[in-house]
């Protein structure tokens, strides 16, 4: 393998390890859309880290908390439709991002690496970055596991039986948050709600109890992330999109079995 | 005997509708009592708000103690994405996979623990919920229409369950249902909802009352029969009154 290769590869598997348990419950909790909100508010977190002079993955993290939070309560207001109100926030937050990032005086911005993802260039900081946020993911998921699963299933049954709903519930927007933020080198803004769908839907007709689609998601996850570099490299072709458009691949193959 | 749950005075409102005004009764222990009301009558929003699930406008709910309570919903939706089976689902509530057993086996749905929960009927569906109700000892069972979704023998089957568990466990039972005949048999006591409580009392006394009869119209008595047989969930001929022995 060559030797530029290993660092990128390295980052993407971090992030290809939480896309299966993180996936799986936006699979589940049907937060595909939210996600893909929350992603595009990504920019909004970059810009505001350049303005403040902040290292713009710790103002990403913050700026996708502040929206997750917000979206919840606004959703709970039902004023609108759930799907309308994304709508809404989904692409103003993008126009306003990139129109922030124009305004910023003297940044030159490789917009289309904050859209499709950068992987080629990620520096050894950023890995351990990556990593470091994975296994903060992975920590939360498998503690909170069994009352996240809970209020999927029924949440008013799970606050019946004393799940701190709205505790979990923000606990879950954390770990989005930073898989964004991570995952934003890896495929870009654009692309990362694909990073959590396709995995886990790849491994939902393979699995049998939630705990093995959420790990057969990471597997899946990780081939694409494999694949994607690899035909990147020797097709030369845009990093981003080669995984995204791997894990597809392999989400058709996975249509072939017959599903349980 | 100091009454379990005391329900005060309890006002909903929403915007300008009036959801509940003034409800006020009390809940023995070991009592089984069942709300019935036409749809929109507010059932489900006080036993929400009982539950704790939502606030009301005025009132008060006041429990003895603190009283274990096992809850089943009116429905459970699970998204054919999510592989869950029956077992997973109840170790939801309870981690100990013996328990687990016990409970599908007192609900008489032992054979469904790896079945995928997306599979099941609706009969099978509400025990499996019972079940999980039940994982929690519950001193206090609050079932929300626990027979929807069920065929008539199988509501009778139902309803005879839920007796039978409030003789084994003692526990009280308060339930949702919208059926008064079915429901006569297995109830103490009744109170007709329709935002505020229209009549109560023993089930024979609350059927010829005239609020009840004005709410629901005057009906024919439904036509019954007796089965010298009945059916198992596993469809095994069982004799009459032998059920989920």
């Amino acid at each position: 393998m060559p030797e530029v290769l290993f660092m990128p590869l390295l980052a993407g598997l971090g992030v290809a390890l939480v896309s299966g348990p993180l996936g799986a419950f936006v699979v589940w909790r049907r937060m595909a859309y939210f996600g893909d909100t929350l992603a595009h508010t990504a920019l909004l977190g970059v810009a505001a880290g350049l303005w403040l002079s902040i290292a713009p993955g710790l103002t990403v993290i913050g700026v996708c908390l502040l929206i997750a939070i917000a979206l919840l309560f606004l959703q709970q207001q039902q004023v609108l439709a759930a799907d309308t109100l994304l709508g809404i926030l989904s692409h103003v937050s993008l126009a306003l991002g990139i129109i922030a990032m124009y305004l910023i005086p003297g940044a030159r911005l490789d917009l289309e690496s904050l859209l499709f993802g950068d992987l080629l260039a990620v520096s050894r900081g950023e890995v351990g970055g990556i990593w470091l946020a994975a296994a903060m993911v992975l920590a939360l998921l498998y503690w909170l596991w069994t009352p996240l699963l809970a209020i999927t299933v029924h949440e008013d049954l799970a606050r019946v039986e004393g799940v701190r709903v709205g505790a979990v519930k923000t606990v879950m927007m954390l770990t989005l948050a930073l898989v964004i933020a991570i995952a934003m080198k890896v495929v870009g803004v654009l692309l990362i709600t694909a990073m959590m769908v396709i995995p886990a839907a790849t491994a939902r007709r393979f699995s049998r109890h939630p705990s093995q689609m959420a790990m057969l998601g990471s597997v899946a996850g990780t081939l694409a992330v494999a694949a994607g570099i690899a035909v990147s490299w020797f097709a030369d072709t845009p990093v981003g999109p080669s995984i995204v458009l791997c894990a597809g691949l392999l989400f058709l193959l996975s249509l072939g079995k017959s599903g349980h | 005997m100091n009454p379990l749950l005391e329900v005060g005075g309890i006002g909903l409102t929403i915007g300008e509708r009036t959801i509940l005004t003034d409800v006020s009764f009390a809940l023995a222990p070991g009592e089984i009592v069942t709300l019935i009301g036409p749809n929109g009558a507010g059932k489900t929003s006080l036993v929400r708000i009982i539950l704790g699930l939502r606030k009301a406008s005025s009132g008060t709910i006041k429990f003895r103690d603190k009283v274990r309570i096992g809850y089943m919903p009116q429905k459970l939706h699970i998204d054919n994405t999510l592989p869950l089976t029956v077992s997973a689902f109840l170790a939801l509530a309870e981690r100990d996979a013996r328990k687990r057993d016990q409970a599908l086996d007192k609900v008489g749905a032992g054979h469904l623990g790896q079945q995928p929960l997306y599979n099941l009927s609706g009969g099978e569906t509400q025990r499996v919920l019972l079940a999980r109700a039940l994982l929690r000892e519950p001193e206090l069972l609050v079932l929300d229409e626990p027979v929807q979704g069920v065929d008539v023998n199988g509501q009778e089957a139902l309803y005879q369950l839920i007796g039978q568990i409030r003789r084994e466990s003692g526990c009280a039972i308060l339930m949702i249902s919208h059926d008064l005949h079915l429901v006569m048999a297995a109830t103490d006591r009744v109170l007709c909802l329709n935002h505020h409580i229209c009549c109560h009392g023993s089930p024979d006394a609350v059927s010829s009352d005239p609020a009840y009869r004005e709410l629901f119209g005057v009906r024919t008595a439904p036509y019954t029969h007796h089965h010298d047989h009945e059916h198992s969930l596993h469809g095994e001929v069982k004799p009459v009154g032998d059920r989920h022995a």
